[in-house]
């Protein structure tokens, strides 16, 4: 099956999906950055979803529950890129990513993962 | 005891006639819902039309989130099924009907299954109650033991 490519940078581990998902290739992804996370050490992920056209709540539900999931494994998860019409589906679907932190580049996103705490 | 019992519920946003009701005028593209690429693929399918037929980014994403939704309900809680992507071309408007049908088990309480949060499946109970949000219109025909059908429209108006 086909992966989606998780890069390290230092401590850091970003995703950039660039493709449509389908479930089993999203379950992976969440599957393949927690072992990540304790096999690099990493201390930060980085998701970057500019590429997505949408977030639908089996995808939301992937990304926070992985943000969940690093937070035990002691790593921070910010998302980056939301295309402003994704945001204004996701709200309306009533999905919001509580518990999520957001940021609207990978640059911000890498500036808010350096800030200690 | 359960009563077998049809069950419709209709929800017109816009207040005009009823799907069934409308002249067959459009073209229809059928796609099965079998396995989890197919759902990517109604997504594309939809998206597709949707640019063909003049719709704004905003429009596009909010529909096809919703055909994502209802595509995965036909597939997870259905047993699979189709989807029906037809074009609308009317006087006043034109527009996109989706129609998701499986002869699953059916909905044996569609008001429960239509609140927000409420999911009988593990999922996160947005389904059906999002997509009703994100479309212009909703139906939806479910009967125990029989299958159910979910129908969305959009429109643009000329």
């Amino acid at each position: 099956m086909e992966r989606i490519p998780i890069l390290r940078m230092g401590r850091l581990l970003l995703v950039t999906i660039q493709v449509d998902m389908h479930d089993r290739l999203a379950m992976a992804l969440q599957e393949d950055l927690t072992t990540r996370i304790v096999k690099d050490r990493a201390n930060g992920v980085l998701i970057d979803i500019s590429a997505l056209d949408i977030v639908d709540s089996f995808i939301g539900r992937m990304i926070s529950d992985t943000a969940a999931m690093a937070k035990i494994l002691d790593a921070k998860t910010v998302l980056v890129g939301m295309q402003p019409a994704v945001a204004i589906t996701l709200v309306e679907l009533g999905l919001t990513l509580e518990g999520v932190s957001t940021a609207l580049n990978v640059e911000l996103g890498i500036k808010m993962l350096e800030q200690p705490g | 005891m359960i009563q077998s019992q049809a069950t419709t519920l209709r929800v017109n946003h816009m207040g005009n006639e009823s799907f069934s009701a409308r002249l067959n005028s459009g073209e229809t593209t059928i796609l099965p819902l079998k396995t989890d690429e197919d759902v990517v693929r109604l997504r594309k399918q939809v998206r597709d039309d949707l640019v063909a037929l003049g719709f704004s980014l905003i429009e596009q994403t909010k529909m096809v989130t919703a055909a994502s939704e209802l595509a995965r309900n036909t597939l997870r809680y259905g047993g699979g099924g189709e989807a029906h992507v037809c074009r609308r071309y009317e006087s006043d408007r034109t527009g996109i009907e989706l129609s998701f049908i499986d002869q699953g088990p059916g909905i044996e309480n569609l008001e429960l299954a239509m609140t927000d949060g409420y999911t009988s499946g593990g999922g996160l109970g947005l389904g059906l109650s999002g997509a009703k949000r994100l479309a212009d219109e909703f139906q939806i025909d479910t009967e125990p033991g029989k299958g159910t059908t979910v129908k969305i429209a959009k429109w643009k108006f000329c």
